[in-house]
């Protein structure tokens, strides 16, 4: 089941391509969080992932975090192993934290369907936007900037006027 | 000419691609076979060298060959558009290109 509006974030505590684990708590300074269910093989996150890395630099001296976890089935899905995550992260230059959560014990919790789907949280680590990044995959198409306006109303201490909005992606590749 | 177009029900770019097939072939006024077929299994996936979804190929040759070899899954597939641009369907050049 997926996370209900004003839900609080459910901690984690999973490993990063860095080499270092990451816990919830980890975060706690910052002013708000936005974790991106993501993955390395799925054409609709490579589609996004130069926005989700303009994002964390446009709002990084704001005190936002944005980051990635990746919770796919590297069974089934070779190209979402850790160590394939680890390549993609240094081939691309990302500078937000990539988490493998290999149990997905995590996204049991937070309840995604797709990749790529946010769960932004505010200061009080309260969620109060889900779902797709911006209203398109083609970045020259874009006509709301969904996580962009949520950050800029919870950094204004508004709620967004958006609340959420339904992730277009990839299905997470749940382990059978 | 028979278009055959691939695809699985756990990835969304299906109805997109479809409308990219039928948009090409009136714009072009081609008359084709147009065969829909959904893969549902990893086994299906294998047997039939389904890249990934959607797929199409036209006269049984895959419309974009540089993505036609990679293993066969159950996934989103990957297209490279000019430019560096990804996408979850073929390029409308590639398609006609492999239909007119």
């Amino acid at each position: 089941m997926t996370l209900a509006p004003g839900a609080e974030a459910p901690p984690f505590d999973l490993p990063g391509v860095d080499g270092r684990n990451h816990a919830l708590s980890d975060y706690g300074d910052a002013s708000a969080l936005a974790i991106v269910w993501s993955c390395n093989h799925c054409p609709y996150v490579q589609a996004w992932e130069g926005r989700m890395r303009q994002i964390q630099a446009d709002y990084a001296d704001r005190g936002v975090r944005l980051v990635a976890i990746n919770s796919n089935d590297a069974e089934h899905y070779p190209e979402d192993s850790f160590e394939a995550m680890r390549e993609r992260a240094t081939a691309e230059g990302f500078d937000f934290d990539y988490l493998h959560d290999a149990d997905q014990a995590v996204a049991t919790a937070y309840g995604p369907e797709r990749t790529p789907e946010v769960f932004l949280f505010d200061r009080d680590r309260r969620l109060v936007y889900h779902g797709a990044i911006d209203d398109s995959r083609d970045d020259r198409s874009v006509q709301r900037h969904h996580l962009r306006e949520a950050l800029d109303a919870v950094l204004a201490g508004r709620s967004p006027e958006i609340g959420e909005t339904p992730a277009v992606g990839c299905s997470v590749k749940w382990r059978t | 000419m028979k278009i055959e177009l691939f695809y699985w029900e756990g990835c969304p770019s299906a109805a997109e691609a479809r409308a990219l097939v039928d948009e090409v072939l009136t714009t072009h006024g081609v008359e084709a076979e147009f065969e829909v077929r959904e893969v549902r299994t990893d086994a299906e996936a294998e047997a039939l060298g389904f890249p990934g979804s959607p797929t199409i190929r036209v006269d049984g040759r895959d419309v974009d060959p540089r993505g036609a070899a990679n293993r066969p899954a159950l996934n989103c597939r990957i297209y490279h558009l000019p430019g560096g641009r990804i996408s979850p369907v073929p390029s409308r050049d590639s398609l006609e290109a492999a239909l007119l």
